[in-house]
């Protein structure tokens, strides 16, 4: 009479399939459903240029996705990240523009000091949102919140709403340069993934961080450092969005006081969408890579397609919606 | 450690610990040994685990010092050296709900090179741990998933693979079966044999004599008695638990409720799962039934289904003659049931609201009209409740997470009598209580039943089955035996193992 009960798995081999749970797959055949339908709406859709072009446009969202993936499974928010990718290339611009009738101020500095300020104005602003989350142990919604608006009205203040343009090579050369053929943002965007999907995965210190998220306590009683990393966890995340700033940038040639408006709502849908848990501790970057595709695929489906301009919003949100149906019918924990 | 003197595992010198205006420890004293194998003892709400948490390095002492291996406690926040010097079964869940098994057993401990974790190793070394607590799971099942006495092995696994040499259990066989508890003393008897220093907390005194040599007695907040256990019978150390003025006493034997004659609960062939089928129970009003039985016996399955939280695939259950709907908490509850679940961590707390609002979630709609509550209401029933109860809180308003955790179980109970059901469900409603508060909710469930309440007692705690009219113990899924009031301790043992 054994008092242990029976209802649990019996043991399986560790093999690859059963360590890729099926959640994080989920979106392949959408993936491949939306693909084949897109071949059907336009014979441009497969094209080579065409499929490059969806990468590179999605290159900035799927960086600031693996910024708010980091900060999701941390069990934290950042909604400021998509005024950081405004407010850090737009700092530098001004800093390098010397001509102070197009909005420059007239310092000059170089196109590489212009790179350094822009990465440094993201760690500056991650810094400070993880001290006041967790120092002062601020809610994290409303503290990135808050820094949102008053980034974006920096942003727009730096220049009185003007754009910038006219910007060194040295500043823009990420964001056009092409390595192999292929833009250096997708190499750059899939080189980011493969690091950090591998972090959270084999790294003690991103073990640690889906620990925080899941129990902040239980994390803290087995000793790891819970504040250092979370704060480590902001800085990380709002550098990678000044770096996703740079890259638009560069491929526009320009800042715009309105860059990355709007960003945030399709991070926060490509991550939910990928399996990144809102709740904190669950989800994985693959997950959150097909989740990215998934939605940058679409808006090229859609933009190809013969749907009228204006209701093209309308049709991305109700696919998304229906994406997040699919994927909770299909995932197996429901995110209470 | 020099082998001259061999000293001290841990020191608190004059310990004092606030939690905002209110003083929970006022200038404590404690020495334990290396080697020793300490008890500590007290009421709900003592101080005893926020004495833990400051052995432990969760909170620091706003006056006083805490020693340990002969040396100053490390920094506050320096958690890896406290992690060196002692390992902690915690009163609370501190499992991490979406990890593996695998990875909770080595949380933050993984075998690793350059910071890189070697799957392969935490899965062996997960695997042995599990054969060695036979443990039936697999190591890649996610946490959550666990039962709650399959959690509690893993806490305990966990702390004891961290390999330190001084470990605190708070409370870790509350949740725990017999044969759980066993295989638990087993590993620490040896763990006692090589040299490792035990502190142990528990309401069980019986566990305690068992395997503890010495024992502190703490009473709000104070130390009140320090001394090897072979010196302090039980009633003495009852008396030094409770303090003077308090009759201590082994609870007396309970009135025979009167001739039943009204059936308050009756269970009819009701299949659920596997394995139980064709299940019968009936309970009278003003009568306690124990259903008695291991983990894994589905004597917990059928308090959830009376419960309406599981769904039968066949049966009638009947409340007062009347067949209720199956399956719906809310018609259950319509209909006259009141439950306390055995994990109060996971079904029972709303951890961030204050003790009343969690005693009146049951009856909101008793405090006023239009879904409006009325304050003044609720707040004359959370005070009436909490002094029936002894719920040991300044007062209803504060948070139902700041209190000891055998008063929290109080206050579980008391929300499933606040709706004055007429079928009263209590899955291990005593866990983590202590002796006296024991009494008081056992008075409470003797007036209940004095009210004309069905009383159905789901546990496997003899202390609990004794204040039952009587026992059925279910082994399989199956009724294999019953008794009536006065059973001997060693036939209820054996008929619970399927020994009979
Ligand atoms: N975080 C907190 N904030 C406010 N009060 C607290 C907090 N933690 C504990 N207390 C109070 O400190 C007192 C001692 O609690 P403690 O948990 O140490 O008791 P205990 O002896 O472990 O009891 P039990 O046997 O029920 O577990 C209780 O009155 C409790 O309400
Ligand atoms: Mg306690």
């Amino acid at each position: 009479m054994s008092s242990v009960s029976q209802n649990t798995a019996p043991m399986r081999r560790s093999s690859f399939a059963s360590r890729m749970k099926l959640r994080d797959l989920v979106l392949i055949p959408v993936i491949g459903l939306v693909m084949i339908i897109g071949s059907f709406v336009s014979p441009s859709f497969l094209l080579p240029e065409n499929l490059l072009n969806v990468l590179q446009q999605s290159s900035e969202l799927s960086i600031l996705v693996i910024a708010q993936s980091l900060i999701l499974i941390c069990g934290k928010f950042d909604l400021s990240l998509e005024s950081t990718v405004g407010l850090a290339p737009m700092l530098a611009a001004w800093l390098m523009i010397s001509d102070t009738s197009i909005g420059g101020s007239g310092i000059g500095i170089n196109g590489y000091a212009g790179i350094g300020v822009a990465l440094l104005t993201g760690l500056v602003v991650g810094l400070i949102n993880g001290l006041l989350v967790v120092k002062l142990r601020l809610n994290a919604f409303i503290t990135t919140l808050a820094m949102l608006i008053l980034l974006r009205g920096m942003t727009l203040g730096i220049t009185n709403g003007q754009t910038l343009f006219d910007l060194p090579e040295p500043f823009l050369y990420l964001g056009t340069a092409k390595w192999a053929g292929v833009p250096a943002s997708i190499w750059i965007a899939g080189v980011l993934f493969l690091l950090f999907g591998l972090f959270m995965r084999y790294h003690r210190t991103g073990r640690a961080i889906y620990a925080i998220g899941g129990n902040a306590e239980a994390a803290r009683v087995a000793g790891i450092p819970v504040e250092r990393i979370t704060i480590g966890v902001f800085v990380v995340g709002s550098l990678l969005a000044a770096l996703a700033g740079l890259l638009l940038t560069g491929r526009i040639a320009s800042v715009m006081a309105g860059q990355g408006q709007n960003m945030i709502f399709y991070v926060f849908a490509a991550a939910v969408i990928g399996g990144i848990s809102l709740n904190g501790g669950q989800g994985r970057m693959i997950g959150a890579l097909t989740g990215v595709l998934l939605l940058g695929l679409l808006q090229n489906v859609l933009t190809l397609s013969s749907v009228a301009a204006f209701w093209i919003d309308a049709c991305y949100g109700a696919i998304i919606l229906l994406a997040l149906i699919v994927t909770r019918l299909t995932g197996d924990a429901p995110q209470n | 450690m020099t082998a001259i003197a061999p000293g001290f595992a841990a020191e608190a010198h004059g310990v004092v610990k606030r939690f905002g205006p209110i003083e929970v420890l006022h200038g404590v004293d404690i020495a334990i040994p290396v080697g020793d194998a300490r008890a500590i003892v007290g009421r709900n709400g003592a101080g005893k685990s926020t004495l833990v948490s400051l052995l432990t390095g969760i909170h620091s002492p706003n006056a006083g010092e805490i020693r340990l291996a002969g040396q100053p406690a490390p920094a506050q926040g320096d958690r890896r050296a406290w992690r060196e010097r002692v390992a902690c079964v915690y009163q609370r869940w501190m499992v991490i709900p979406h990890l593996t098994v695998a990875e909770n057993l080595l949380l933050n401990n993984q075998p690793a090179r350059a910071g890189l974790v070697s799957w392969r190793s935490v899965r062996d070394r997960a695997m042995a741990a599990l054969a060695d607590w036979e443990l039936d799971v697999s190591p890649d099942l996610e946490a959550w998933r666990l039962t709650v006495e399959q959690r509690q092995i893993v806490e305990i696994a966990r702390a004891l693979l961290q390999g330190s040499r001084f470990i605190i259990l708070d409370e870790p066989t509350a949740e725990l079966e017999r044969k759980e508890v066993n295989r638990l003393f087993d590993r620490i008897r040896a763990l006692q044999d090589a040299g490792v220093t035990f502190l142990y907390i528990s309401h069980h005194l019986e566990e305690i004599y068992e395997i503890c040599r010495t024992v502190t007695v703490m009473r709000d907040g104070d130390v009140v008695a320090d001394a090897p256990l072979d010196e302090l019978p039980r009633d003495a150390l009852v008396a030094a638990m409770v303090g003077p003025g308090v009759a201590t006493g082994r609870r007396q034997s309970r009135p025979v409720s009167d001739a039943p004659v009204k059936t308050g609960l009756e269970i009819r062939d009701l299949a659920l799962g596997d394995d139980i089928e064709g299940f019968n129970l009936s309970v009278a009003a003003g009568e306690c039934v124990g259903l008695a039985g291991l983990a894994g016996s589905g004597k917990d399955r059928i308090a959830e289904a009376v419960a309406g939280l599981a769904v039968p695939k066949a049966g009638t259950i009947s409340i007062f003659g009347q067949p209720a709907p199956l399956g719906s908490v809310a018609a259950m509850r319509a209909a006259g049931v009141g439950y306390v679940a055995r994990d109060r961590h996971v079904r029972g707390l709303f951890p961030q609201m204050s003790v009343g609002e969690n005693l009146v979630t049951t009856i909101l709609e008793r405090l006023g009209r239009l879904g409006l509550i009325s304050s003044a209401k609720q707040a004359a029933t959370v005070n009436d409740q909490i002094r029936t109860l002894g719920i040991v809180a300044t007062s209803g308003e504060q948070r139902i997470s700041e209190l000891s955790g055998g008063n929290q179980q109080k206050a579980m109970v008391g929300r499933a009598l606040a709706s004055s059901p007429r079928v009263l469900v209590l899955d291990a409603p005593t866990q983590g209580v202590d002796v006296a508060s024991k009494e008081a909710l056992y008075g409470i469930i003797d007036a209940a039943k004095a009210r004309g309440m069905a009383v159905l007692l789901v546990s496997d705690d003899l202390d609990e089955l004794s204040i039952c009219d009587r026992v059925a113990v279910i082994f399989r899924g199956r009724i294999t035996r019953s008794f009536a009031r006065d059973w001997k301790e060693h036939d209820m043992v054996a008929a619970i193992e399927g020994l009979y």
